[in-house]
Formats: structure tokens, C-alpha cells, sequence
């Protein structure tokens, strides 16, 4: 992905000394159409067109900021009640990830949802111990997000 | 536009002290360490981002002036919190910190790599 970018701006630079303008703009022009270039030559890669990830980094930063929202409405709800109603509890989660900035920003995203926080991961990357707040019904649906978090996790990276 | 400004500023300040608020309330009203810090981690980090937004958006309105430390203060609390709020549950559940007597379930007691510290204390 470096590489692709890399080679774009190399063709951006192109266009400026092809024109003789030495411009902001010109640079943005040079920069898009090399962008078209690199999506034509782009079976030549070995990774994939790199605007595709791009995508997924920021498909990922939407979903940081509204778990973000979510959790502190979680945790408002629990503390706002009359009389606290908590099953909290430690549970291990299994991941599928392999490198470690991976596992950072898994753990992070988990930390960031509703009800849940990292405690320790195991030395061979493989188990996730997470802190519940409220073990009953946290276990299910966070299940399933955080299959959604590992499968946009996963997108970043292919 | 400024009318709608002004209440964007006011709403994001406001929201940004109440969850600071909430937050400390929190840290005093929970069990134990582990659920105090769902609450200090998370919505602190929040409310002070909020904070941050509603100056940011004072100041550009008010004088023109985009200040871009605070925009990246706001990324540096949001990278930061969450391993902060981790690594203080990891500290302390390693130097055997007791969870609450209500809590269900705890598989870390049981992990492999937990045994031997944990057989230690016995």
C-alpha cells in the first residue's frame, strides 16, 4: 500500500515538471490521474488497489467514534438507576487476528464498547480476557460485534 | 449560521462537563475497581473531547482562529484512554486486586499463563 502511494505521488511530481507549473493544483491534477493509472496497471500489485483501504480505515474511524457514543449511553443507563443492577464478570474471547497492531486496536475497539474492557491478552496473542460489566446480556450481542470489528479489522489489512 | 454555531458550541460544552460529571459520579458509586473504570475510561474520555470540540469550534467562530493543538489533543485522548483505562485493570488485576463479591464469572483465574502466579498466593 506504501508503495502504491508512494508511486502516486512520484506521478503527481511527473505532471507538475510535464506542465511547468509548480502549483498546489497542479500537483492535485497529476495526483488524480495517476490515481486512474494506478487503478488500470493495478494487477500488477501484489496487494490491492490501495484506495479500497483507504475506504476500510476510515469505514473503521466512523465505527470507533459510534461505539464510542454508544458505550457512554450504556454506561449513563447504568449509573443514572435508582440502585445499581451490575453482573459483572471476566470472560475469554478467542480471536482470529494475528499481528500485533491488530490486537492493539481490537483491544482498543473492545475497551470503547458498550460495557466491555480489556483486561489482559494471553502471551500468544490468541485469548482476549474482557471485563463485563453486565456478563448476561453483554455476551451475546457483543459477540456479534465484535465479529463485525474483526471483519472490518481484517478489511484494513488484506 | 452563527445562531447555529453558538448552540453547536453551547451543546457540545455542556454535554462535555455533564458526562465529566457523570463520570466522576461513577468512580464513587461502583463496586469495584474493574466497573469504576468502565466509567472513568470511557466517559471521561468523551466528556473531554466534547470539551475540546465546543472550544474548537468557539474560538474559529469567534476569532477566525483555527487552533490545530486542540485537534490533536482530541486524537491524543482518544488514542490514549482506552490503554490507559486497560493497563490500570491489568495492574491491578496482576497484583490481585479482588473483583466484587456479585461478580459471575472469571475466566482469567483460570488461564495458563495465570497459574503459576496465582498458585503463589496460596
Amino acid at each position: 500500500m506504501a508503495f502504491q502511494i508512494l508511486l502516486n505521488m512520484f506521478l503527481g511530481f511527473m505532471w507538475m515538471f510535464l506542465t511547468v507549473t509548480y502549483e498546489p493544483v497542479a500537483f492535485l491534477k497529476g495526483y488524480l490521474f495517476g490515481l486512474l493509472i494506478i487503478f488500470v496497471f493495478r494487477r500488477f500489485f501484489e496487494s490491492r488497489f490501495y484506495l479500497l483501504r483507504v475506504i476500510a480505515v476510515i469505514n473503521l474511524l466512523f465505527i470507533f467514534i459510534r461505539e464510542l457514543i454508544l458505550s457512554n449511553i450504556a454506561v449513563l443507563k447504568v449509573l443514572l438507576r435508582p440502585k445499581i443492577e451490575v453482573r459483572p464478570g471476566i470472560f475469554a474471547y478467542t480471536t482470529v487476528l494475528k499481528e500485533d497492531w491488530q490486537i492493539t486496536v481490537l483491544s482498543s475497539l473492545i475497551t470503547l464498547t458498550p460495557g466491555t474492557l480489556v483486561i489482559d491478552v494471553s502471551p500468544d496473542n490468541k485469548v482476549l480476557y474482557v471485563h463485563a460489566m453486565d456478563i448476561e446480556d453483554a455476551k451475546e450481542s457483543i459477540k456479534s460485534i465484535k465479529d463485525t470489528f474483526e471483519k472490518a479489522i481484517l478489511e484494513v489489512s488484506r | 449560521m452563527n445562531g447555529i454555531a453558538d448552540f453547536f458550541i453551547i451543546v457540545f460544552i455542556l454535554l462535555g462537563a455533564f458526562l465529566s460529571l457523570v463520570a466522576a459520579y461513577g468512580v464513587i458509586r461502583l463496586p469495584d475497581v474493574y466497573t469504576r473504570n468502565h466509567a472513568a475510561s470511557k466517559a471521561a474520555t468523551l466528556g473531554v473531547m466534547s470539551v475540546l470540540l465546543g472550544s474548537l469550534i468557539f474560538f474559529y467562530v469567534k476569532d477566525g482562529y483555527f487552533n490545530s493543538r486542540v485537534l490533536l489533543g482530541i486524537v491524543f485522548i482518544f488514542m490514549t484512554s482506552p490503554v490507559a483505562g486497560h493497563l490500570i485493570s491489568r495492574a491491578a488485576y496482576n497484583s490481585g486486586v479482588k473483583l466484587w463479591g456479585q461478580s459471575v464469572q472469571d475466566d482469567l483465574k483460570s488461564a495458563p499463563h495465570m497459574k503459576k502466579t496465582a498458585s503463589k498466593d496460596h
